[in-house]
């Protein structure tokens, strides 16, 4: 029997039937699952949107709520220009079609690559319509293991830090992954992001000083990450420029 | 078909007398990188069943029309297709679940365990056994994965299933808890712990002296 399956032929005729079942079965559950999957990383990007804001969700979907409270746009870190989108679908394509443009010394230390010109701010409005309750900011940047991301919002004065939320990193359960704790995230609400003249204000490290945020104790290399991150995004290069015009015009 | 006693055998003796990782020392990796919370050891373990039992069957189905000069990659075609779409379900229906194990179920293709069953039991046995066999040592592998993550959460993060138990000391409570338990190298001592006490149980399962 051995001798029969190993002819060439019958070699062939078994591969090729196998990859073709399992092609289609592989290809079936993507697709299938698709919409699903992609509603989930939808879902959960409103929600950790809104959640670094400081939005109570009431118990409502998340997604009904962002479709309300924010409004998206998107900061052209060349020009200064300003775009607006209606859905997050737009906003992503237009991102992801915008030129690339380096972002320096800074974006370099803290490991960002693939920057684009174009960088989204997510406006949360305030529950009575028009006021302005906080921009949330995405950034990211390098900790020890790997990319560390993060949405910052800042309160409506383009100035004071309202929460930092890093949804996706893969620090050290324990040490570096307490970047995600709540109790030292805290460390961050109320401390100034940026100085009156633009530059950077906050800072992550040991011992730290007015407007400094304490280092994590084991994780030197995760916070030093999460400070060169700061000092980056912060940074006239990319949303400090964005912050800057905020105070400037007041709302945007 | 086999025996009761058999399939008795072949179902409940990978769990603690032919155990998989603690005997055959196999699938070990896994059990480092996923078991700092019972939460995701419990997924990791069902996605595992899941890969073993059917590649386990689907190879003892065409067992009889596998070539031998192209077995491992058949197997690895099964087993990968099977992995991926684990892994697709996960995404659509526990995204978080499959935020915090991203490359650990992928890399279930190169779990020794699935591979190992399939060369070593489903090419020779038919389906309805290779079903068992592949039932029993997913058993024997989650039944150690479940012990290394219970104590890796329970003292590593005060917590099981992200209930907090002991109160943490950074939270206002007592406990310090112990930090490299949540670091993967830990899993090795519980993994020898559990052996050594198996070991004490189990004396045949104790490797003659090398003379």
């Amino acid at each position: 029997m051995a001798s029969k399956n190993d002819t060439i032929s019958k070699t062939f005729t078994v591969i090729i039937l196998l990859c073709l079942v399992c092609s289609i079965i592989v290809s079936g559950a993507a697709v299938g699952l698709k919409d699903r999957q992609e509603a989930n990383a939808a879902l959960a990007k409103q929600q950790n949107i809104l959640r670094t804001a400081g939005v109570d969700l009431g118990g409502r979907a998340a997604d009904s709520v962002f479709a309300e409270r924010v409004r998206l746009l998107t900061f052209n870190r060349e020009t200064s220009e300003i775009s607006e989108f209606d859905s997050l679908f737009d906003l992503e394509e237009a991102l992801a079609q915008s030129s690339a443009k380096d972002g320096g010394e800074r974006a370099s230390a803290a490991g960002v690559r693939g920057l684009r010109r174009d960088i989204p701010v997510y406006v949360i409005r305030g529950d009575n319509g028009d006021s302005i309750d906080a921009y949330v900011i995405d950034i990211r940047g390098a900790g020890l293991w790997g990319m560390m991301y993060a949405f910052l919002a800042i309160d409506p004065d383009g100035q004071t830090i309202r929460g930092i939320n890093f949804y996706d990193h893969s620090e050290t359960p324990g040490l570096g992954g307490e970047i995600q704790n709540p109790r030292w995230r805290s460390n961050f609400e109320g401390k100034d992001a940026v100085d009156s003249d633009g530059q950077v204000a906050i800072r992550v490290r040991k011992s730290a000083g007015d407007n400094e945020v304490d280092a994590l104790s084991g994780a030197t290399i995760t916070s030093d990450g999460v400070d060169r991150t700061l000092q980056f995004w912060l940074s006239q290069e990319a949303y400090g420029a964005f912050l800057a015009r905020v105070r400037e015009e007041g709302t945007i | 078909m086999a025996s009761t006693k058999e399939m008795k055998q072949t179902l409940f003796g990978p769990i603690f007398a032919n155990n998989p990782i603690a005997l055959q020392i196999l699938g070990v990796c896994s059990a480092l990188a996923v078991t700092s919370k019972m939460e995701n050891t419990l997924v990791m373990c069902i996605a595992l069943t899941f890969v073993l039992v059917l590649s386990n069957v689907s190879i003892s189905i065409i067992r009889n029309h596998i070539p031998s000069s192209v077995r491992i990659i058949v197997q690895m075609t099964i087993i990968a297709s099977l992995v991926i779409v684990v892994d697709q379900l996960l995404k659509a229906f526990a995204y978080d679940i499959a935020q915090e194990l991203s490359v650990f179920v992928g890399l279930i293709i190169t779990n020794c365990i699935v591979m190992g069953r399939a060369e070593a039991f489903a090419m020779k046995e038919g389906p309805g056994m290779s079903f068992l066999d592949g039932l029993g040592n997913a058993l024997g592998y989650s039944v150690v994965l479940l012990t290394v993550g219970f104590f890796r959460e329970l003292f590593g993060s005060g917590s099981l299933f992200g209930y907090q138990i002991l109160p943490l000391i950074t939270e206002g409570g007592w406990y310090t808890p112990i930090g490299l338990l949540v670091l993967p190298p830990s899993a090795f001592f519980i993994i020898g712990g559990f052996i050594w006490v198996l070991r004490i149980y189990r004396p045949e399962q104790v490797e003659a002296k090398e003379v």
